[in-house]
């Protein structure tokens, strides 16, 4: 019998996350968390050494190198790729993985390799995420991988350890939410915009201890590369996980992928996936709304993702928000972003743009933003750069001709990995510097000490390298 | 982890929500490969502020931190509950943490202690005004009390997680006992699923 998702005869309606978790309980004891069994587990360089570590000291193996994939993203340079690393340390942790992985068995697409990218890309690209599946990775962006209807979430090193050594992780079952998103979205509204207007909404704590199914017509009708923009952002609400149901749009997607099933298993799975949907009056502990007709492109303001305002607004008034804490917190966002309170948001100069991250650095990503820099050029003095997701969407781009869009317009074309979405690896903004940013954190120093982000989408991002201040690409035609 | 059965000192005042995990440790620090030493990282770039809490010396020597709503939120950094520790924390109190983060400290042997706001603002006050506060945290019977701040209550904590604290017990030797549950799910997945090591010819 295939335990993946219960059938649920005769039973209460599920949620699709109650499906999946009840698909991978292992064991089950009053009074205990569940035992979960963990289909893949993502590995990069930054959260696993001590795990690797934990192993020896145990005398432990890794249960499922089968199941364990890893990849070099946070730390690598995205340019002089055969150079040695700048930093040391940023080496040392490059070369652990490295050794780690040959030591314990675990299959690694290092720096430079034609599969090497962000753990968050490489997955779902190499057909490794497919739906059903419990994913995890020592990373909170995990949540991206829900997109395929997977139960995908971020866990710490010490879980890191747990799942090499036993290929399970005991969890506390986590609330459901809905959100329901519907309508055609406006012209140049895009699922970052989608996303940025939930957290905006709900605030950076509101999915805490849920997962989030993102349904209604707006989620049918977007890419799987929009779906991962929007479930990569659960996180940033708080939430466990986010996940969308599995669809002809999914299905589409990942046939032919290497990973993916073929032949009499492809029509297998199929048949299985098709049964991963929410039944029909499920009940859901807490349900968002959102009409999409109504969205505009969003832009943050603050230093984190709930502070945001459509484009067309300005930087809010600390004074005018009602919640005393939150007053509090605008007017210390305000002082670091070195914002003033009524600016319109179009009249705020930008000096970087930044262009990549687990959140928005697929290949639609960099056609959206293309299209909008195709045949123009960067505003003086601006420092913009295409950071690739992975060496896969890099040479899909390449052979489309988009580097050469990007470079002819000023832009800097780098190879793939996190880069200035958390500037462990050379690429950072310095201090006071203001960068439009494609990426998913606009926290204090998160680019680089003293560095000012706000969080936008691909189009925008583009736009606003052409214009100097934030813009749309309406704006600039 | 090592037991956690009681935890008694003085406490720090963070009023501060929302406190992401780049604050705690900045990323920078994420590139050792080792788990101690991160303590001289922890909130590195508000320490460069004389002002901070942390640089006051009258509150040094405090074992308990107490801060603003949604503690911990953001990335999955297990550094972040490392470098709490290594500073000399034991415990956080807070009217709420982020999953993950919560999920870490329970893993390391950092004790989340989610109160009421109410009693998270009273403890807050009562700390800026007297950094001698004394606060009692009692695993066994989940209990805060800290008298001379007015302040008794109670936090959640489940009791799996609780006999683990007291204890002192890690989850892998935990979870190895349900080892033939394991062998009997793994026969039981399907064929088809994915594996690192095979890929579709093509």
């Amino acid at each position: 019998m295939e335990r993946l998702a219960s059938h649920n005869v005769g039973q209460q309606p599920q949620t699709l996350n109650d499906k999946l978790w009840d698909g991978h309980v292992v064991h089950q004891a009053e009074g205990e968390p569940d035992l979960l069994y963990i289909d893949l587990h993502l590995v990069h360089e930054v959260t696993s050494p001590q795990a690797f570590d934990g192993l020896r000291l145990a005398g432990r193996a890794v249960r499922r190198p089968d199941l364990t994939v890893a990849t070099m993203d946070h730390n690598t340079p995205t340019i002089g790729l055969d150079l040695p690393l700048a930093d040391p340390v940023s080496a040392k942790q490059i070369e652990t993985l490295a050794a780690n992985c040959a030591e314990f068995g675990v299959t690694l697409y290092p720096m430079g390799h034609a599969k090497q990218g962000i753990v968050h890309v490489i997955g779902p690209e190499q057909g490794l995420t497919q739906p059903g599946m419990t994913i995890v990775c020592g990373d909170s962006h995990t949540s991206t991988h829900g997109a395929f209807g997977a139960l995908a979430f971020g866990i710490g090193t010490s879980e890191v350890e747990h799942v090499l050594a036993t290929q399970t992780l005991p969890q506390r079952r986590p609330a459901n939410m809905a959100v329901t998103i519907d309508g055609d979205l406006p012209a140049g509204v895009t699922a970052k915009d989608v996303i940025l207007a939930l957290i905006g909404r709900i605030g950076t704590g509101g999915g805490v201890g849920h997962v989030i199914e993102y349904r209604g017509s707006t989620i049918r009708s977007l890419s799987m590369e929009g779906r991962m923009t929007i479930c990569n952002m659960s996180i940033e609400a708080g939430a466990r996980a986010g996940m969308v149901a599995p669809d002809d749009t999914t299905f589409a997607w990942l046939e032919g992928r290497p990973h993916a099933p073929t032949g009499a298993d492809w029509e297998r799975a199929l048949d299985h996936w098709r049964s991963l949907v929410t039944d029909e009056g499920a009940m859901f502990d807490k349900e968002v709304v959102i009409d999409a007709t109504s969205l505009r492109p969003h832009v943050s303001w603050g230093t984190n993702p709930s502070q945001v305002v459509p484009i067309d607004g300005a930087v809010p008034d600390p004074d005018a928000i009602a919640d005393a804490g939150q007053a509090e917190s605008a007017r210390r966002a305000l002082t670091y972003m070195g914002l003033q309170a009524g600016t319109p948001m179009r009249e705020v100069p930008v000096d970087t743009v930044f262009i990549g991250s687990c959140t928005n650095s697929r290949i639609e990503d960099l056609r959206a933003a293309a299209a909008v820099v195709d045949g123009r050029h960067i505003s003086a003095g601006m420092r913009a750069m295409v950071v690739p997701g992975s060496m896969r969407v890099k040479a899909d781009a390449e052979a489309e001709g988009l580097d050469r869009i990007f470079t002819a317009a000023g832009f800097e074309w780098r190879s793939a990995g996190c880069s200035m979405c958390l500037g462990m690896n050379p690429d950072q903004l310095a201090p006071q510097e203001r960068c439009a940013s494609t990426s998913n954190r606009n926290f204090e120093g998160r680019q680089g000490r003293g560095g000012r982000t706000h969080l936008v989408s691909p189009a925008v991002a583009a736009a606003t390298a052409l214009a100097g201040h934030f813009a749309t690409p309406e704006d600039i035609r | 982890m090592e037991p956690v059965r009681q935890i008694t000192g003085t406490a720090v005042p963070l009023r501060r929500a929302d406190v992401d995990t780049d604050q705690i440790i900045p990323s920078e620090w994420l590139k050792r490969v080792e788990r101690t030493g991160f303590g001289q990282g922890l909130f590195a770039e508000w320490r460069s502020d004389p002002e901070f809490v942390l640089n006051q010396p009258r509150y040094k020597g405090a074992s308990v931190l107490v801060t603003g709503p949604n503690f911990g939120t953001g990335s999955s950094r297990e550094h972040a509950v490392w470098a709490l520790q290594d500073y000399g924390f034991r415990a956080v109190v807070s009217p709420s943490f982020a999953d993950i983060f919560r999920t870490n400290c329970t893993k390391a042997g950092l004790l989340p202690v989610q109160v009421d706001a109410d009693a998270a603002e009273a403890l807050l006050a009562a700390v800026e005004t007297d950094p001698a506060v004394v606060v009692t945290i009692d695993v066994e019977a989940r209990t805060l009390l800290a008298a001379a701040a007015g302040v008794s209550t109670t936090f959640p904590l489940d009791d799996f997680t609780r006999w683990r604290f007291l204890e002192g017990l890690d989850d892998i030797g935990l979870s190895l006992r349900n080892e033939q549950k394991i062998v009997a799910y793994e026969a039981a997945r399907p064929a088809w699923m994915p594996s690192a090591g095979r890929v579709a010819a093509t």
